[in-house]
């Protein structure tokens, strides 16, 4: 046998045969080794503290979430950065989001109706931050700055405030076509109470002064020949700004937001990768090809969709199917509304039925060769 | 706050609480309670009472509401017990009891309060002059169960706890009146036996009076494989003559209910003009009372009380216009798989005054293959096989195990006490004594050795085994002694189920659950999902429909609905559009099920025929 004749067998040989039930062996083979997992949870230190991992992730990852619980990106730096660990220090530093709170302390005074921000010299020089910065940020709510010393007092501007915003026009209703012009916007000068007050100070301590803001305690890490920053958060798209950082060599642990900026299929690549790290950690092995199966189906239709509910077996062709898995009653009063035939095609709905169910043996059909036919 | 204010307010002074309310201070605590614990140890306080001292927070608890659970110690002063040898001679000559004790202030109770302020010794060789008090034995740590077991202080803890689990499922004799009384399931052991090798405990319980279990000569080897994973072999002649045999009582009772309306049940022979006879063999031993004879032998399904019951229904009035009486049969009978001799029968009044009848049923559990033995030391097994005496190894003076069990039970598990007891059991045997082996004060492996010696055996309690088979000389010397071995109530006869046809739910018409009605073993999910990842189709459709609820039913091709068949007319028929287009399709009958609910539901559903292929 020739290299290219065993080649040629290996993969035939490696190849699925016709009819095999994939799903239902990927389910299997994830969902065994992941009750092993349920009470093996391990601890690590730092940044990754409090990630879920374990069988909570994994949960995450297939429910499609909006937010995972602890979003983590991780950022290269381009060449001139990487090898230098002040100049990576300083794009961290550049990137952490700095509030108000963590370089001052912010007191409302409800007397005299305003706010005092005392400036910590020492708290801001540790996150490279000036008096005036923070006066900068704070000139954001109101001009009526009163300095004294380390003190800001700010008294929230009785000015203009935009209370009403053009209604939107309200669409489909027939006949109110003519009510669809906007309001014009209307100000309206607001009155300053110790409830506006207490707001106003949140907002204030929530203000930024530096960085950017959805990304929080950048550190910079020690890779395989390189330096590179880890930081808490989720806007990718305000990092990559940032001149030092390689765009190509962002990665989050953000499945959502991978597929805003990067596009689905660095998703789907995402899906396999976060799946298999959960597996990894727990010294699971789990043959890729099932977790390949799995981000296959949750973004072919271009978006992530989860499994479940309102994923994949939400979506399901036959009415019995869905009802046999979930929400009964709403699957079959919809069919009837709807008249929805049920073609008989998955395989819960066979086995309700009671015929063979389209899969393996059930599905081999014989065919004659008729002559007369042709 | 409060607290701390209140601190500030006493002044640093120690407060005192009574049952955990408020009720003074006191300049110096830590005398009080000594003052407090020296009279009542002189009897000037009731010894019910218990003081605790918290020095960190400076409180002073008085505690003598009920539910304290308490424990007695020994007092120990100055680092020396009070138990002196001289009263401990008073005691043995019955000068003294244990209440004199407590009286005297050698013994005082603790609770989980002020044992905080102790420091227990756990025999007399620990006392320092820090001590307050002793234990009054070194096993008493152990409770009641634990105490029992022999040697638990050479086995490991999780072993002790299986141990301490199995023992209360022993069969033995669980009550001495056991004749007198109609429990619905108990067990009573023909031969049993007090242990070769007791605990203190165990006398001082009286659990030989209530024995569960036999002394059994036990060798440590294997059998031809029919010990591995801890199956025992057994030796049938052993179990024949009577070795961990046990009786099994069944009560059974019914009773003449009263119905609204004023009638009545009735105890009585039914006759065969009663709805549901059962025919003249099933009421075959009962007597003309329609209870049963004492000492009849009855099969499973056989009548043991006849009752007959009001119909369910009162309107059948005969065309003479008089009220028929068509009583139903509602006998109480033995339960499928179940036979017996009938124990005794006892006439009595229920608890709602109505007449009752009780009926024990007495069958003989021989061991067999699938019972369950287990020592006192978490080591259980099932008999894997009966051997005839004559094929099981025997010694040069003839002597033939009555268990055979495996050696790999025995490292991994480490319950060195396991082998202790057969070494104190071949001793205690050999020597006519019974071993004691109390936790930390038991024989020890010398005392036992020389017994054995003594005796002209060896030292080790290895023997030199013929196999009983070939007759030959077993290479290697067989650990070999006596073990106190109990029977637990997990008897196959009670368990052992097959069904390849029977019953029916009436509903789905899928087969019943569950030993008591025949049932099969569901084929579930998880199952359903194993076969489907292999591609099995055909045995899928065999599980769920040919072997569970399969029916055909008519459909009609022309409305999609459930047609039916009728007789009068000898016509297939659709019920709804009268078409007569109707083809037999073959369905789960769970299927049909929920078309039926999902109509119920107001929504119709039809079923689309199309040719197959």
């Amino acid at each position: 046998m020739t290299e290219k004749e065993s080649k040629k067998k290996s993969v035939f040989e490696s190849a699925i045969p016709p009819f095999e039930a994939v799903g239902v062996v990927c389910a299997q083979s994830i969902g065994e080794p992941g009750t092993q997992m349920t009470m093996r949870t391990f601890h690590f230190a730092g940044v990754a503290e409090h990630v879920p991992t374990g069988l909570p992730r994994l949960i995450e990852i297939v429910d499609a979430k909006k937010e995972p619980k602890k979003p983590i990106i991780d950022m290269y730096l381009k060449k001139a950065y990487a090898k230098d660990q002040d100049a990576a220090e300083k794009v961290a530093r550049d990137l952490s989001a700095v509030f108000v709170s963590d370089v001052a302390r912010v007191e409302d005074d409800l007397a005299s109706l305003s706010i005092d921000i005392i400036f910590s010299e020492k708290d801001a020089k540790a996150q490279g931050v000036t008096f005036n910065m923070v006066k900068k940020a704070l000139e954001e709510f109101s001009p009526d700055l009163k300095i004294a010393d380390n003190v800001i007092t700010l008294k929230p501007a009785k000015a203009v405030k935009e209370t009403k915003t053009p209604k939107k026009p309200k669409a489909k209703k027939e006949g109110d076509a003519a009510a669809t012009v906007a309001e014009p916007t209307a100000t309206k000068e607001k009155k300053i109470t110790a409830k506006y007050v207490r707001k106003l100070s949140q907002k204030v301590r929530d203000a930024i002064v530096k960085g950017i803001d959805g990304i929080f305690r950048a550190v910079v890490i020690k890779g395989e020949g390189e330096y590179f920053i880890r930081a808490a958060g989720f806007n990718v798209t305000g990092a990559i700004l940032n001149e030092a950082i390689d765009p190509d060599r962002v990665y989050t642990n953000n499945l959502k937001e991978i597929e805003r900026v990067y596009g689905i299929e660095a998703a789907r690549k995402a899906i396999i990768k976060e799946i298999n790290d959960v597996m990894d950690l727990q010294k699971l092995s789990v043959d890729i090809r099932h977790i390949m199966l799995i981000a296959d189906a949750m973004t072919t239709c271009g978006q992530i969709k989860p499994i479940g509910r309102h994923g994949l077996s939400g979506e399901k062709v036959g009415v019995l199917g869905r009802a046999a898995f979930e929400e009964t009653i709403k699957h079959l009063i919809n069919a009837s509304a709807f008249g929805e035939e049920e073609k008989l095609i998955g395989v819960t709905e066979n086995i309700i039925v009671g015929q063979t169910v389209p899969v393996g043996t059930g599905k081999i059909k014989l065919v004659m060769k008729n002559k007369k036919h042709k | 706050m409060v607290k701390k204010s209140r601190r500030k307010m006493m002044n640093e002074k120690t407060q005192v609480f009574l049952n955990g309310r408020f009720i003074g201070a006191h300049t110096d605590g830590a005398n009080l309670v000594k003052r407090l614990r020296e009279r009542r140890r002189m009897n000037e306080l009731s010894n019910q009472v218990n003081v605790y001292y918290n020095n960190r927070l400076n409180e002073l608890h008085i505690l003598t509401d009920k539910g304290r659970v308490r424990r007695p110690y020994i007092v120990v002063e100055d680092g020396k017990s009070r138990m002196t040898s001289e009263v401990a001679a008073r005691l043995k000559n019955n000068e003294i009891n244990w209440n004199h004790l407590v009286k005297m202030g050698i013994i005082e109770y603790l609770d989980a309060q002020e044992e905080e302020n102790c420091l227990i010794a756990f025999k007399e060789a620990q006392i320092t002059k820090d001590h307050t008090h002793m234990d009054v034995d070194s096993s008493n740590l152990f409770g009641v169960v634990a105490g029992a077991l022999p040697y638990p202080e050479h086995n490991s803890s999780p072993r002790i706890t299986m141990a301490c689990a199995m023992t209360k499922q022993s069969l033995g004799i669980y009550s001495t009146n056991f004749f007198q009384r109609y429990d619905t399931r108990t067990y009573i052991m023909s031969y049993p036996q007090e242990p070769l090798v007791q605990t203190s405990l165990y006398k001082a319980l009286k659990l030989r009076e209530k024995s569960a279990g036999q002394n059994c000569v036990v060798a440590l080897t294997s059998y031809h494989g029919y010990n591995m994973a801890d199956a025992i072999i057994v030796n049938r002649s052993a179990i024949d003559r009577g070795l961990e045999r046990v009786t099994m009582f069944k009560t059974y009772e019914t009773e003449e209910r009263m119905y609204p309306g004023g009638q009545k049940d009735k105890i009585e022979l039914p006759t065969p003009e009663v709805v549901g006879y059962r025919g003249d063999e099933s009421y075959k031993h009962l007597a003309e009372d329609g209870i049963v004879l004492p000492e009849s032998e009855v099969d499973s399904k056989d009548v043991l009380v006849g009752k007959t019951s009001p119909p369910r229904f009162l309107e059948e009035i005969s065309v003479f216009g008089t009220v028929e009486e068509k009583k139903r049969e509602s006998s109480l009978s033995l339960k499928s798989g179940e036979k017996g001799k009938v124990d005794s029968v006892l006439i009595t009044e229920g608890p709602s005054g109505n007449r009752m009848v009780k009926v024990r049923i007495r069958s003989s559990k021989v061991p067999e293959v699938g019972d369950k033995l287990a020592s006192r030391h978490g080591q259980k097994g099932v008999i894997g096989l009966l051997v005839p005496q004559e094929n099981m190894p025997f010694s040069k003076s003839g002597i033939t195990p009555d268990l055979v069990v495996n050696p790999h039970a025995i490292p991994s598990r480490m319950t060195a006490g396991h082998l202790l007891e057969t070494l104190g059991g071949k001793a205690g045997s050999l020597g006519g004594i019974i071993a004691n082996a109390t936790a930390f004060s038991g024989d020890t492996e010398e005392q036992f050795q020389k017994t054995l010696k003594a005796a002209g055996f060896e030292e080790t309690g290895e023997e030199i085994l013929y196999d009983g088979i070939t007759g030959k000389q077993i290479k290697s010397k067989i650990f070999m002694g006596v073990v106190y071995y109990q029977r637990l109530h997990h008897l196959v006869s009670n368990k052992m189920h097959v069904r390849s046809r029977g019953p029916v739910q009436l509903l789905t018409h899928q087969p019943t659950e569950g030993r008591a009605r025949e049932g099969g073993l569901r084929f579930g999910e998880m199952e359903r999902d194993c076969l489907i990842g292999y591609g099995a189709s055909m045995l899928i459709k065999e599980r769920l429909l040919e072997e569970s609820d399969k029916t055909v039913q008519l459909v009609c091709t022309n409305c999609g609905s459930i047609a039916t068949h009728d007789y009068a007319r000898n016509k297939d028929i659709c019920p709804i559009c009268d078409s007569e287009n109707v083809e037999p399709v073959e369905m789960s009958y769970a299927f049909k099920l929920l078309l039926d609910e999902i109509k119920s539901l107001y929504i119709f559903p039809r079923i689309i025929l199309r040719e197959k292929g």
